[in-house]
């Protein structure tokens, strides 16, 4: 079989990145961030902006630093969702144009299973159950009788989320991320600050453990009560150790002996060593990766697409909306549903478009 | 870059609380026992501390649970709801000593054993309804489970009478408001879903028992339905 290249476009959010993967390797991978200032967060059409601005850069430096032409590229993958509406669409312009001016085949990939591909690519993880944790997403997602399921998940905001907030209410840089600054200050804490601790079941909750901290802040640090640091300690402290119980339930639910974390928060090294603890305490392996891939990127888009590519997936121009919404896992509504129903009378059969479908399955959505 | 760390080493094997206890379960975040306490049939559940969290919170949490369980077992036994009987309560080793149910089966693993054997499923049906009508009580007692799946329900022997006991209550708390039960179902039906695959009917009618059986059941089902759209339904980013 000859090699497949794959171009991978990524802007979901505040990143946009192009990266290129031939058959598991990683050829190049670079990537801008529209950073706001303090204070404040990302909003959709400053961001798009911001992209617009830098893609071709990008893709230019992609190209080059893999040293290939656009003749060297079998496939342009992009990514269909979910995310920001503007930004999405920003890329997706992108691609459309490179797949007709280059005359390559277009794919949409889902963001969630770009994450997930490139963490599995990176680390070597056979069967983990993995712990997806971002500014827009918080799940955790194992495999179980035959396809990857969302066991647990925010039911409100995404711990990202929650921590980009925070950062804006103490007016902490988002230079390079505010997450990153606040891991930083976090190591200079102390005293732990009691916060509500809110898990249910599975799931878990940020937005009142955020309504809390941003009440009671400005209040501790007049009266001298507590310090910043102490603050981004304790949040962290708390927000972690609730995700690693849901992930440790998850495991013990399914049986598995591997997690993986993925996703910006992902590279937090506090969260990475308390999934490192969880696991060594039940006979588990942890696997993470850096902010080269936890980190929204290209490659990841053009790993997952990589996957879909070789089995003969592709996505026809009249196909190649965006979504914005999490719901979407990687096949399109109504081929979906055409495809479901004689499978339905195969008996338990699996069919589907989905990017999983080739090595065990289809990803799917739990309820509805 | 691939940080792989994570020794696999057995879990550290402790004493147990009680002489001649046997370990029987090691769960996500206590150790189960089985024996004798003060001559009848007791389960010790052992709330092990997770080095993974900071010890202050740590703390925090398992004495919280464990008085916690205790306190809504002896709640959901004063509605008549079955429940095991609480022998003791140890707050220095956050152990809880209960009545053992013994030669239960728990209702996962019944539904899994009658979808696999193929027979007759009507009975699954009752069960479901049961369960409805059972956490209908329960929350109009303001009781909120927090941790409800079909592992967390026991059927005592003979199974067909379904006569179900709930247990596992360190999530639980007390609550009157419609989006904590709304949550409290949302909690169950991924959990009843995700574990036993094509059983969308069965936990429909499990829902029209439960709001056939509540006085407060209008607001919990809208409150559910509130529910659902939130978390992966929205619109994300990232």
């Amino acid at each position: 079989m000859p090699a497949v290249t794959v171009l991978g476009l990524e802007g979901s959010a505040n990143k946009v990145g192009a990266g290129l993967v031939r058959d598991g390797r990683v050829l190049s991978n670079p990537r801008r961030t529209f950073v706001p200032a303090p204070g404040q967060g990302f909003l959709p059409g400053q961001t798009a902006r911001h992209h617009r601005g830098c893609v071709l850069a990008v893709l230019r430096e992609a190209l080059q630093e893999a040293g290939l032409e656009p003749a060297d590229v079998d496939c342009v993958a992009y990514t269909k969702g979910p995310g920001m509406g503007a930004p999405l669409v920003t890329v997706a312009v992108v691609a459309r144009t490179l797949a007709q001016l280059w005359n390559k085949p277009l794919l949409g990939v889902n963001h969630c299973v770009g994450h997930i591909e490139m963490g599995r690519l990176i680390t070597g993880a056979q069967n983990p159950t993995v712990l997806y944790v971002s500014g827009g997403n918080t799940q955790v997602i194992a495999y179980s009788e035959r396809r990857y399921r969302i066991f647990g998940e925010t039911i409100d905001i995404a711990v990202g989320n929650c921590l980009d907030r925070f950062a804006r209410v103490l007016k902490i840089s988002n230079d390079p991320s505010p997450g990153y600054n606040i891991e930083q200050m976090a190591k200079k804490g102390q005293k732990l600050v009691e916060l509500p601790y809110t898990v249910k079941g599975m799931d878990v909750s940020f937005s009142g453990i955020l309504s809390h901290i941003e009440e009671v802040a400005h209040k501790m640090l007049a009266s001298g009560e507590c310090t910043p640091e102490d603050l981004c300690f304790s949040l962290q402290e708390t927000l972690f150790a609730m995700l690693v119980e849901i992930t440790e339930r998850a495991m013990a639910h399914c049986g598995s002996q591997e997690a993986l974390v993925v996703g910006g928060v992902g590279c937090n090294m506090r969260l990475q060593e308390m999934m490192r603890i969880m696991c060594a305490e039940r006979g588990a392996k942890l696997f993470a990766t850096d902010e080269r891939f936890c980190i929204d990127n290209g490659a990841m888009i053009a790993q997952a697409g990589w996957e879909m590519f070789r089995t003969g997936q592709v996505t026809q121009l009249e196909d190649s909306w965006i979504t914005q919404s999490a719901v979407w896992w990687g096949t399109p509504p109504d081929r979906g549903r055409a495809q479901q129903a004689p499978a339905q009378a195969a008996h338990g059969t699996q069919a589907s478009e989905s990017p999983w479908q080739h090595r065990r399955g289809q990803l799917s959505v739990r309820r509805r | 870059m691939a940080g792989g760390g994570g020794e696999a080493g057995a879990c550290a094997v402790s004493p147990p609380p009680l002489q001649g206890l046997q370990l029987v379960q090691q769960g996500a975040e206590a150790r189960l026992y089985r024996g004798q306490f003060l001559g009848r049939a007791a389960v010790v559940k052992l709330r092990f501390s997770k080095r993974y969290r900071h010890p202050a919170l740590e703390e925090r949490l398992s004495r919280r649970r464990t008085a916690q369980e205790a306190r809504s077992l002896l709640r959901c036994r004063r509605a008549g709801i079955s429940a095991p009987v609480v022998y003791f309560v140890d707050y220095v080793s956050n152990c809880i000593y209960l009545e053992d149910i013994v030669e239960s089966t728990t209702v996962r693993d019944y539904i899994t054993s009658v979808q696999q054997s193929g027979k007759d499923t009507s009975n699954l049906f009752l069960l479901a309804e049961k369960i409805g009508e059972v956490l209908a009580r329960m929350h109009d007692e303001d009781l909120i489970h927090g941790d409800l799946t079909t592992s967390n329900m026991l059927l005592r022997p003979p199974v067909e009478e379904l006569d179900l006991v709930l247990i596992d209550f360190g999530l639980s708390f007390i609550s009157g408001l419609p989006e904590d039960k709304g949550v409290d179902l949302y909690v169950l039906e991924k959990a009843f879903l995700s574990t036993h695959p094509n059983t969308d009917t069965l936990f429909e009618a499990l829902l029209k028992k439960y709001s056939a059986t509540s006085k407060k059941s209008s607001l919990v089902i809208k409150k559910l339905d509130e529910v659902r759209l939130r978390g992966r339904k929205r619109s994300m980013v990232g």
